[in-house]
């Protein structure tokens, strides 16, 4: 992890996830200023709009807007989700949010409550992170043993009452309308939209759902104005963002920093290519994201922008470096059988064509491709994408078609030849366990 | 309202409504699994994906809501290239085993496949595998044909009211599953039958019987409750092979209870009675018809010429047709005698002179759905009347509040605002209590005829209902069959009437069996001084008719009806079954048709005559009810018995108009009420589903459910321990001089010094009335 940028800047003591170590960096100034000042609702979506500020959960959609869609004068409840399940593969950012800085998301929340007019939150934490939601409990504590959660928060008349919820690992229940399924008891499945959560949401009631991150970002957007933020970053990609690097690179970890920063920084920052191996292939934005082939990333800069001008996404900030010593087919037979797994089963094109894309992927892996496996595997992905309900059939699409698009050949040669292109000594050697030098 | 163009027909639809609803105003048939117009929207099938003009993407028809100047296309190439996307997927898993699958011939994705499928699979991987299920002895499953529609789950927990039914795991692997170790027992559980697009879910009892283009399609009606479910009746060789709904929006919707439709298992049960017998010296043998009838009129003709006509009695069941119940009282009127009944569990008379009609519900069935308030006394509405039961449910989802006064709280599963848990003598103060509240709620006086009894202290339930009620602006009062056949039904069905009057509220009965109304206008009963069901049996006759009954299930005291019927010198049953008590009591048997093998007319508890055709040839010897009646009349030398069709019957009781003889009230009696304090055990008694008419009790796969278990004496955890029994032992019952032995479970949904035991079943039959005291004591 990388102590710069907002939310990670200063995690590097000992302990940094503590009320008073938070408050010691200037945590929770944002909303006791807005308390302080009375400052009007309207006027910090008006800073989140100025901030640019764009969901960090994967979609990118403007945050300052999605939070003006909630029924100002809706009479009864109105319910903030945070949407902390983490299950895409290679991201491993809002982990380390919660784990390190857990107030900046309690912060972040209070203020969006605070500006939306929501009663009650719910944090929604990956189920196999059991460590990092308790400690999300104990920072609950303190916030409202500290008067900044509960009744009459720092004295007002606002009130807002925030809640941890541990899913059980379920990738679907990161899906926002899946998500308040879960929390509702009910099996993790994504709804028919519409209605949209902004109108029937939690329990029937108006629900804003937001990322760990981009909650974490608010704090930091009210503090220093939504102008200042947006020029850390780029027009239209505003702020620092929080890159997960992982794969064959010298330094795994979570990097933050302003957004537009070209791709070969990031890399650096990351320790380079291990090995000094050459770069084959990046995804990108998480395991949903379209892959790029490395010479195309070298010419990219991490924003939403840049990377959607190459054919992929930024998505959650998840970036898998793969090199030279990696085979394109089993790679993506791993990922398929992920979404094979993950597939919630609701809607028959994700339910059944999960599974049959693993399948000939796995057979052309093990030598039993046909020849027409790759126009099959287009044909199939080309029937699931934009027929489902939620977006996992076109996330387990995307991996497939942009594995045949750009390394196609090497899909040609496991079927012609039965065996990999590049040879199974090559593999095994980047397949080692890396020790940081 | 919006207006739309699909497939470029211009059509206007409802604010709110989806592109599937305007498609089928216009009769476009969009390809569909998962949607039902019954059930709410999953959306989850994508069989019904469109193209909407603007929309990058195909949307599915079914949750989409109409937006006006929409445009959509059903079968444009998007559309077609989505709908056979979608059916590739489906058939991917599926078995495509359709020559071995019941389901063939009338399977949604079949029929769909050939449309939207291809020729070939290009699915070559291995296919799924599903564990089967078991959902208990009436559904059977073939999981692995299952495309997770949902439609089931949703039936179970939106319609049935209790989620039965569940889709556990994810992706794949989902599979559609009850609770661990638990079977589908819902009363309506055969509709997932037909709900099921494919062949997962099929009809154990049916299984393998028939395929559906073998049968013939006749339409009946259901002869069992009062609500008269219209049916299709399926038969090959003139064997009933299966029954299914009708659809009748007004009365059964596209549901069927499962009594409705497996009850035809017992039409050719080995107790059928086939050919006439004859009682001689004491054995039974089998006679032609000639023989037996002039046996019955000779018999009859001589007990009245011996002991006078008023020696003459005759007892029907309510599930006997409208020209059954007819042609029995004009027989025993033109013998001279006014004995005759079909209410046979009913215990108190006392308002026979006074009712103003025929028992009816006081409104249409379909307008459940528009009340707002509704009071239930003395009810076991989900197992009497399921599918009634069903329409209250939809409607308190939709805010009507439901108020219960009874001696059980059965569960309804469906949300009783506010209910009264009281022994059955403590009936009739509780509702004098509502009146009473009801009448402070509203400032309006109380009848002249109740003041005197109303008390002016209430307690705090019957306050909870009396303002439920006050609030109401569409209010219904209905008495279940326990309120009626309870012994003091007049003054319950005085306070009801009171009750609903109070809040300008409609007053009806439920009505206890599918002739209930029908028996009424038919006269089936007595009306110059004759006697009743009750007295008939108190005051022993010489002779006996019999139309449809069995002596130890049918009567409300079923030791005073074996001992009187055995030891008369002369009963004629007609009845389409023989049992044990039937051959010990009656002097000849005459085999009468099913409501399959007759045609006839059921007057429902809304008051809709409904007649059908006999839907198969009779078995045996059989004959149809009306015409062994209408023969011996002719044997009897009677006028009147010349009709030559059923419709001719029937139109001597349903010529006139029926609504003006519709009637719940009592006028013109006074209310003689006394409490009296009693700190003897009480019996309740339900006539469970499946034990209700002589049909119903003879179908086996019925009889294998969980419902029809051998019933227990049930007795709250208070009552218990006043006791001093534990639940799980073995308890002596005493009723008089009658006694049984069975098991004793706490059951705190009974009311406090009372004990639920079941009528109409043979362990109980040995008890006697079905209310009073009773008493029980540890084996």
């Amino acid at each position: 992890m990388s102590a710069s940028g907002l939310i990670l800047a200063g995690l590097d003591g000992d302990r940094t996830w503590g009320l008073h170590d938070y408050v010691a960096r200037g945590g929770y100034s944002a909303l006791k200023k807005i308390i302080a000042e009375k400052i009007p609702p309207e006027t910090i979506i008006a800073e989140l709009k100025a901030s640019s500020l764009r969901g960090r959960g994967g979609a990118g959609f403007p945050t300052g807007l999605k939070w003006s869609f909630m029924p100002r004068s809706f009479p009864g409840a109105k319910y903030l989700a945070c949407n902390s399940d983490e299950g895409e593969p290679g991201t491993f950012k809002d982990r380390d949010i919660l784990r390190y800085n857990p107030h900046a998301v309690i912060e972040g929340m209070t203020i969006a409550a605070y500006a939306m007019g929501c009663e009650r939150g719910y944090n929604y934490i990956h189920g196999e992170i059991f460590d990092v939601y308790q400690r999300f409990e104990d920072a609950l504590e303190e916030a409202r043993a500290g008067g900044l959660l509960g009744q009459n928060i720092l004295g007002s008349d606002f009130s807002f009452d925030l809640f941890a919820h541990h899913g059980y690992g379920a990738y679907i229940c990161g899906e926002e309308t899946a998500l308040l399924e879960s929390i509702e008891g009910k099996k993790g499945q994504p709804r028919f939209k519409p209605p949209f959560p902004a109108s029937y949401g939690l329990y029937g009631k108006p629900t804003t759902i937001n990322n760990t991150e981009t909650f974490a970002s608010v704090p930091f957007i009210i503090n220093m104005g939504g102008e200042g933020f947006l020029n850390l970053g780029k027009p239209n990609n505003g702020g620092t963002k929080l890159f997960s690097v992982s794969g064959h690179v010298n330094r795994p970890g979570n990097f933050e920093v302003p957004m537009g920063m070209p791709f070969a920084e990031l890399l650096e920052m990351a320790g380079g290519m291990r090995g000094g191996r050459k770069l084959k292939a990046v995804i990108p934005g998480g395991s949903s994201a379209p892959v790029l082939p490395g010479g195309v990333m070298m010419d990219c800069t991490m924003d939403y922008d840049s990377i959607s001008k190459a054919g992929s996404m930024l998505g959650s900030g998840a970036v898998i470096v793969m090199d030279e010593t990696t085979c394109m087919v089993k790679a993506l037979e791993r990922l398929s059988y992920f979404y094979f797994e993950e597939s919630c089963g609701q809607c028959t094109p994700c339910r059944e064509g999960t599974g049959w894309l693993y399948r000939v992927v796995h057979r052309i892996e093990h030598g039993l491709g046909r020849p027409d496996d790759l126009d099959l595997l287009n044909s199939v992905t080309g029937n699931i994408m934009g027929r489902t309900i939620c977006a996992l059939g076109d996330a387990a699409s995307m991996p497939v078609q942009s594995f045949i698009k750009h390394f196609g050949s090497e899909f040609q040669y496991h079927i012609e030849n039965k065996k990999c292109l590049v040879p199974p000594e090559v593999q095994y050697q980047g397949s080692q366990i890396y020790v940081r030098p | 309202m919006l207006e739309i163009e699909i497939d470029g027909k211009q059509v206007t639809v409802e604010d709110g409504s989806t592109i599937m609803d305007a498609a089928t105003k216009i009769g476009a048939f969009i390809p569909h699994f998962c949607y039902h117009k019954k059930l709410s929207i999953a959306a989850s099938c994508r069989m019904c994906l469109v193209q909407v003009e603007k929309a990058p993407k195909p949307l599915p028809a079914c949750a989409t809501p109409v937006t006006n100047g929409m445009k959509v296309w059903t079968r444009s190439e998007q559309a077609i290239k989505a709908q056979k996307g979608v059916m590739e997927f489906l058939l991917v898993n599926h078995p495509l085993d359709c020559p071995i699958c019941d389901q063939g011939g009338e399977c949604q994705l079949q029929d769909l496949a050939v449309g939207y499928g291809g020729s070939q699979s290009r699915y070559e991987e291995e296919k799924r595998v599903v564990l089967n299920k078991n959902l208990g002895p009436l559904v059977s499953t073939d999981m692995t044909r299952c495309i997770n529609c949902t439609r089931c789950v949703r039936f179970t927990t939106e319609i049935a009211g209790e989620m039965e039914l569940g889709q556990a795991f994810r992706g794949e692997h989902a599979q559609i599953m009850p609770f661990v170790e638990k079977t589908v027992d819902s009363e309506l559980s055969g509709n997932i039958i037909d709900l099921c697009p494919v062949g997962a879910l099929t009809s154990k009892p049916f299984r393998f019987s028939a395929r559906t283009w073998e049968m013939s399609r006749r339409k009946s009606i259901s002869p069992h409750d009062s609500l008269g479910a219209n049916l299709i009746v399926q038969v090959k060789h003139d064997v009933v092979k299966r029954v299914l709904p009708m659809e009748n929006d007004e009365i059964n919707e596209c549901w069927l209870s499962d009594k409705d439709r497996f009850s035809y298992e017992g039409l050719n049960s080995d107790d059928r009675l086939t050919v006439p017998m004859l009682k001689q010296d004491g054995a039974w043998k089998q006679v032609d018809w000639q023989s037996a009838l002039e046996f019955a009129a000779n018999g009859l003709r001589k007990a009245a010429k011996e002991n006078g006509p008023a020696a003459i009695g005759a007892f029907a069941s309510g599930h006997s047709t409208v020209e059954e119940l007819h042609l029995l009282q004009k027989l025993t009127r033109a013998i001279g005698s006014d004995n005759v009944d079909f209410r046979l569990r009913q215990s108190d008379f006392r308002a026979d002179s006074f009712r103003q009609g025929a028992p009816w519900l006081g409104m249409p069935i379909a307008e459940v759905s528009a009340l707002n308030r509704l009071l239930v006394i003395g009810s076991f509405l989900r197992k009497d009347a399921p599918l009634l039961a069903q329409r209250v449910r939809q409607a308190a989802k939709r805010g009507l509040h439901v108020s219960a006064i009874n001696a059980v709280a059965e569960e309804w599963l469906l949300p009783v605002k506010n209910r009264a848990l009281v022994a059955p003598s403590a009936i009739v103060p509780m509702l004098l209590q509502v009146v009473s509240a009801l009448a402070a709620e509203k400032g309006v006086q109380v009848s002249e005829h109740l003041a005197m009894a109303v008390p002016s202290t209430v307690s705090d339930e019957a306050r909870a209902i009396a303002q439920s009620l006050a609030s109401g602006k569409k209010v219904a009062v209905w008495l279940g069959n326990f309120a009626v056949q309870y012994e003091a039904a007049t003054e319950i069905q005085l306070l009801a009437q009171e009750i609903a009057r109070l809040t300008d509220g409609t007053f009806g009965v439920i009505g206890e069996s599918a002739n209930s109304v029908g028996g009424y206008l038919a006269k089936a009963l007595p009306i110059v001084g004759g006697l009743n069901a009750r007295q008939m049996l108190e005051q022993p006759r010489k002779a006996y008719l019999l139309l449809n009954a069995e002596p130890d299930l049918d009567f409300a005291d079923p030791i005073a009806a074996q001992a009187v019927l055995s030891s008369a010198p002369l009963v004629v049953a007609l009845s389409a079954f023989k049992s044990p008590a039937l051959l010990a009591s009656a002097d000849v048997l005459l085999p009468i048709a099913p409501f399959t093998e007759t045609s006839g007319t059921f007057v429902n508890c809304e008051g809709r005559a409904q007649n059908f055709n006999a839907v198969a040839r009779p078995l045996g010897e059989t004959r149809p009810g009306w015409k062994v009646l209408r023969v011996l009349g002719n044997l009897l030398d009677f006028d009147g018995f010349d009709q030559n069709d059923s419709e001719a019957v029937a139109a001597e009781v349903l010529g006139a108009e029926i609504a003006p003889r519709l009637s719940a009230c009592i006028a013109g009696m006074a209310f003689a009420y006394s409490v009296q304090h009693t700190d003897a055990l009480e019996r309740v008694s339900d006539v469970p589903i499946y034990a209700g008419d002589p049909l119903v009790r003879r179908a086996a796969s019925l009889q294998k459910t969980r419902d029809a278990r051998a019933p227990a004496v049930r007795a709250s955890s208070v009552t218990l321990a006043a006791l001093g029994v534990p639940s799980g032992a073995r308890v002596r019952l005493k009723q008089g001089a009658a006694a049984a032995e069975l098991e004793i479970v706490a059951d705190d949904t009974v009311a406090a010094n009372c004990v639920r035991v079941a009528a109409a079943h043979p362990a109980t039959a040995v008890l006697g009335a079905m209310c009073g005291q009773i008493s029980v004591e540890r084996v």
